[in-house]
């Protein structure tokens, strides 16, 4: 699919603005109506800017299947955005479980990250996300090479699956909602494993040698 | 006054229930399609229900000493925010959901270790000596509120059906009905759920049946008609509709042990010392607060009256 570069420049201008309503609101509620957050407003907070970062963790992950699969290229320009809103979301998620649950109270939150598994885990993501999103520029590319940036950047198939456990760890009995996210991780992670996959047998079968039995079974 | 000062109006003055509460199902729909999905109860759903439901208000109802002195949580917390798996496993589901259970006619079975065993209509047990009870509850995800609730000691019940020297423990099981209850279609926990107490917890003065709060009859999403309150344990012991209760020789296996032993013991008595495995209970957070701030006392405040019950014990191994 052909778009002008006006439209997709409109299109990045909507998707940023959409992208910060979640944050916005609960700011909004925040200062003048913390009855609209219900009976729990931290819980609340925590809860949605938790999903928002895990939604924006996949919606990265979305843009090269469908880029791939519909031709949509245009869609790469919006990786980075996509990723550092998944990174904000991570932060906003962080100060919110820091201020509202541990009053900041340091020592306490160490031994949080360090005994409790889920919290282990999602703290981890966050720190992995961190040098995603300081090499995120133009700049940085460069200076690092597109080779050792990509290479830095597939951490995001770490990161993202800590993400999805540090939700499954978290929900008490009711595992629907982290079921989900992790079929569509699942899904996301596995296209790109199918496609490596034919990728190879494609690559051996033009350097002439019959692919081996095995890999003809796997594929 | 006659002429209202715009917070005052609340949106049930202006439009009948059913209209508001669709309005409030139209908003949260359109919240619900917003790009991300997030909006919740940011469609204030509380609102609705600042002071009472309306329900029907019970008589002859005696103060106690025992109630805290404590400021009550609003209605509206207290009946919008509720663990009540059963309709669903959203703090919001039993406000939205619970409406379809059928709490009349409603009976409880009385059985086990007794010498009288009973089935009581709710009319009957309506008619125990009701008091008011505001007991601070602490739930085990450590936030707190405080409630007025109204009901009878669960002694006077015993009484009724004499259990036996065998009776040990009493196994509270609350309704199971798939066609009134959303929340059992999903394996959150083993259905019926199931709590039980040490018979010396039950026959506890503090230990009440519940029938009402705020002065009117149970909300449904509360655990109409009629549902334990132990106030010195974690909330989940406090089971919600109770339809059977059982006195029986060994310790019952509730729901939340068959789910997770390790982080939902027998007994959960309140206990800052001993954090669940995934948080601590060190403090906790008075609904509506935005901070977790205050610190969580052991046996919720209630040591005075019942530490001598667990004299002798291990609460970090018999938690």
């Amino acid at each position: 699919m052909q778009r002008s570069i006006t439209a997709t420049a409109a299109l990045k201008a909507i998707v940023f603005v959409a992208a910060l309503v979640p944050v916005a609101r609960l700011a909004g509620a925040l200062l003048f109506d913390p009855e609209a957050l219900g009976a729990n407003p931290a819980e609340f907070i925590t809860r949605t800017t938790g999903d928002c970062t895990l939604r924006f963790l996949l919606l990265t992950l979305v843009v090269t299947p469908l880029r791939k699969l519909l031709g949509w290229h245009w869609l790469a320009g919006f990786r980075r955005m996509l990723g550092l809103y998944a990174f904000f979301y991570g932060l906003v998620h962080l100060s919110s479980y820091v201020s509202f649950d541990h009053v900041f109270e340091l020592a306490e939150i160490l031994k949080d990250i360090l005994k409790r598994p889920f919290i282990t885990v999602g703290f981890t993501a966050l720190v992995l996300l961190l040098p995603l999103a300081v090499t995120s520029t133009d700049r940085m590319v460069r200076r690092l090479g597109a080779k050792r940036w990509l290479a830095l950047h597939r951490l995001v198939y770490v990161i993202a699956p800590l993400g999805v456990l540090h939700f499954w760890w978290m929900v008490k009995a009711d595992l629907t909602e982290p079921a989900i996210y992790a079929a569509i991780l699942a899904l996301l992670l596995g296209y790109r494993v199918a496609a490596k996959l034919k990728d190879a047998r494609k690559r051996t079968a033009r350097g002439g040698r019959a692919p081996l039995p095995q890999a003809r079974a796997n594929g | 006054m006659l002429i209202k000062r715009p917070d005052d109006i609340k949106p049930s003055d202006i439009a009948p229930r059913e209209v508001y509460e669709r309005r409030r199902e139209l908003i949260k729909l359109a919240a619900a399609g917003s790009i991300l999905g997030v909006a919740g109860p940011l469609a204030s759903v509380a609102r609705a229900q600042e002071k009472s439901l309306g329900l029907e208000k019970l008589a002859n109802v005696a103060k106690s000493t025992l109630s805290t002195n404590e400021p009550p949580t609003a209605y509206k917390h207290v009946t919008t925010y509720n663990n009540f798996y059963e309709f669903g496993t959203d703090k919001a589901d039993p406000m939205q959901y619970a409406k379809r259970l059928k709490v009349r006619p409603w009976t409880v079975v009385v059985e086990g270790e007794v010498a009288k065993p009973r089935t009581f209509g709710i009319e009957e047990l309506l008619k125990l000596p009701l008091q008011e009870r505001i007991y601070r509850l602490r739930c085990v995800e450590a936030w707190s509120m405080v409630i007025p609730w109204i009901g009878f000691e669960f002694n006077a019940l015993a009484r009724l059906v004499e259990p036996t020297a065998k009776a040990k423990f009493v196994e509270f099981v609350t309704a199971y009905r798939p066609e009134e209850m959303p929340g059992v279609r999903v394996p959150a926990l083993a259905w019926p759920y199931v709590e039980g107490l040490r018979i010396d917890e039950a026959m506890h003065p503090l230990t009440i049946m519940a029938v009402g709060l705020y002065g009117e009859v149970l909300p449904n999403q509360n655990g109409a008609p009629v549902r334990l309150v132990v106030p010195w344990k974690y909330g989940f012991k406090s089971g919600k509709s109770i339809v059977r209760i059982r006195f029986v020789e060994k310790q019952p296996k509730t729901a939340w042990e068959k789910a997770a032993a390790n982080e939902y013991g027998f007994y959960s008595n309140v206990n800052p010392g001993v954090d669940h495995p995934r948080w601590t209970q060190k403090r906790e957070r008075r609904i509506p607060e935005l901070f977790s701030k205050r610190e969580t006392v052991i046996f919720n405040g209630y040591g005075d009256q019942v530490a001598s019950l667990y004299a002798g014990m291990d609460l970090k191994k018999n938690y």
